[in-house]
């Protein structure tokens, strides 16, 4: 294990990490004198304890909140790869492929970047969030005119729900670097549902007029499980209910549509605000979870 | 106007070493970064115009502190853009297609909806600290052409729309840390991802497949730029009659 390694991989995700040790002084002082002695700085229980610290107060668990991002762009680097490979991809314009292969560079680098920091905080990455082989096969189009048989079809259903689970949890986060971090991938995530939007045809926000707009994504209504644990070992908040639709024209308390002195379309109310969707509901059968498996 | 480097611990003298250029890269990053993102804008903002600019009052205003500064700071980006595009949209004679400024009159019905919405949120939950209305000095901009050419001093319309929604994604990432009332960061995260698909979609206008590029997408770490609010506000300027303070936002 190498602590200065640690560090540079957190800094990538939280570039105020050296501000968090309340003491730098001390603890590098004390580090330099255990760096020295090779059998106490390799200890994981010592940096554990560096970084549980430095870390303790910003939130209840950044481990968790970051291994559910992992999940999720480990799920859509799997997809991508799986698109990649197929004869589907092999038969699009270079265009296309160029915009699917500049996506999955994205997510190669989001999952590689969640890694180090997971390690960092002292816990174990997730290891993979496969999509389904089984319905992959069922995509038979790259770009089909039906979204639930087009690889493309799908991804913006990914990269919808990637936007909206971002948002589910950033809450956790409030007052952090970390937090920045998770914005800054989150609008990555938004560029992509649009530019994926913009090849199928669709407008480059969500609206009424989506080909999609019955999915369980864009609709909401979670009936599945609400276990606050997950089949890849991490806990997740509590489902309450059901999250806002993405049709939703009412925010914060205030009708979109008719409370602010002029007066605007219910298409234009629900595309100026992009929902958020729980851990729960992303997770559920109905959505991505049901997509996730060998 | 940039934002200052992140200092690497003074108080650490020992820290200055080889082993840490890693974290002075990525404050190095933020620093380039919002210099980078700031050149088109600085380029409208040294147009000729500049030397003749209308009489701005000497006084500052404050967007005030914590999260009402915060949504201030939001509000004053959303007039901005409002602003953008109503200009836009009521051009009597375009240079954008048809099907452009269908999406532009969406685009410009958002971003009036984030003002408004902004505006009666502040005025619901601070009373009497709503941010006034700000003057926008689009001199800068050229709202015949639609992307400037070799040689143009001004921005074209989707030159100005790139940059008003890319430096919009950096305001709002930049500022999600400062906000203190979980409520108001779901909103701004619910705003911000919805500036980011414009963004993308005015790039892909001036250049197809750049939705995500490199020069705003850091290829190696996967993310979009963050921005505080002094050097969003910094870059702003050139927009606006106003003179804004953004020091005290979400302090």
């Amino acid at each position: 294990m190498d602590f200065f390694k640690l560090i540079d991989q957190l800094s990538e995700v939280d570039a105020d990490v050296m501000g968090r040790f309340d003491s730098r002084r001390a603890v590098f002082s004390s580090l330099g004198t255990a760096a020295k002695r090779t059998a106490l700085a390799a200890t994981p229980l010592f940096l554990g304890a560096i970084f549980q610290k430095a870390y303790a107060g910003t939130t209840s668990t950044p481990v968790e909140v970051l291994q559910y991002a992992l999940t999720l762009e480990l799920f859509e680097q799997d997809f991508y790869a799986k698109v990649k490979a197929s004869s589907q991809y092999a038969g699009a314009s270079a265009t296309d492929k160029a915009a699917i292969d500049q996506i999955k560079g994205h997510e190669d680098a989001h999952v590689a970047l969640l890694r180090g920091a997971i390690t960092g905080l002292g816990g174990t990455p997730v290891a993979a969030a496969p999509f389904k082989a089984a319905v992959f096969a069922t995509l038979t189009t790259f770009n089909g005119p039906v979204y639930g048989t087009s690889q493309l079809g799908i991804a913006q259903l990914l990269e919808d729900t990637g936007v909206r689970a971002y948002k589910g949890r950033a809450g956790e986060l409030l007052g952090t670097a970390l937090l920045t971090t998770a914005l800054q991938i989150h609008s990555v995530e938004a560029r992509h549902a649009s530019k994926i939007r913009q090849m199928r045809g669709q407008k480059p926000w969500v609206n009424p007029g989506d080909d999609a707009v019955l999915h369980p994504t864009y609709t909401s209504g979670v009936t599945g499980p609400t276990s606050t644990t997950t089949p890849f070992g991490y806990g997740i908040p509590a489902y309450t209910t059901a999250s806002p639709t993405e049709n939703n024209t009412t925010q914060s308390g205030v009708a979109i549509t008719t409370a602010l002195g002029a007066t605007y379309t219910t298409a234009d109310a629900a595309a100026s605000f992009d929902e958020y969707l729980q851990a729960a509901e992303v997770l559920d059968a109905s959505r991505a979870g049901g997509l996730v498996g060998a | 106007m940039p934002d200052t480097p992140r200092p690497i611990g003074s108080d650490a003298p020992q820290l200055a070493q080889p082993r840490y250029t890693p974290i002075k890269r990525r404050s190095f990053f933020m620093y380039a970064g919002a210099t980078a993102g700031a050149t088109a804008l600085v380029l409208a903002g040294c147009s000729k115009d500049s030397d003749t600019t209308p009489a701005s009052t000497n006084t500052t205003i404050s967007l005030g502190t914590g999260d009402v500064g915060v949504l201030n700071y939001a509000y004053a980006l959303e007039q901005l853009e409002a602003a953008f595009y109503a200009q836009v949209k009521g051009l009597t004679s375009t240079p954008l297609s048809p099907a452009e400024v269908t999406y532009f009159t969406q685009v410009a019905a958002h971003e009036a909806i984030h003002r408004d919405f902004l505006r009666a949120a502040i005025n619901r939950d601070a009373p009497g600290k709503l941010l006034q209305d700000l003057t926008p000095n689009f001199s800068g901009i050229d709202f015949t052409k639609r992307t400037m050419a070799a040689g143009d001093s001004k921005l074209g319309i989707l030159d100005a729309a790139k940059a008003f929604e890319d430096l919009g994604v950096a305001a709002y990432n930049g500022a999600g840390k400062l906000i203190k009332s979980p409520a108001y960061l779901v909103i701004a995260g619910q705003i911000v991802s919805v500036e980011a698909r414009h963004a993308a979609y005015v790039r892909n206008l001036i250049t197809p497949g750049s939705f995500a590029a490199d020069d705003q997408v850091d290829a190696t770490t996967g993310l979009d730029k963050a921005l505080t609010p002094s050097t969003v506000i910094a870059i702003m300027g050139a927009f606006i009659t106003q003179k804004l303070d953004a020091s005290t936002v979400g302090h």
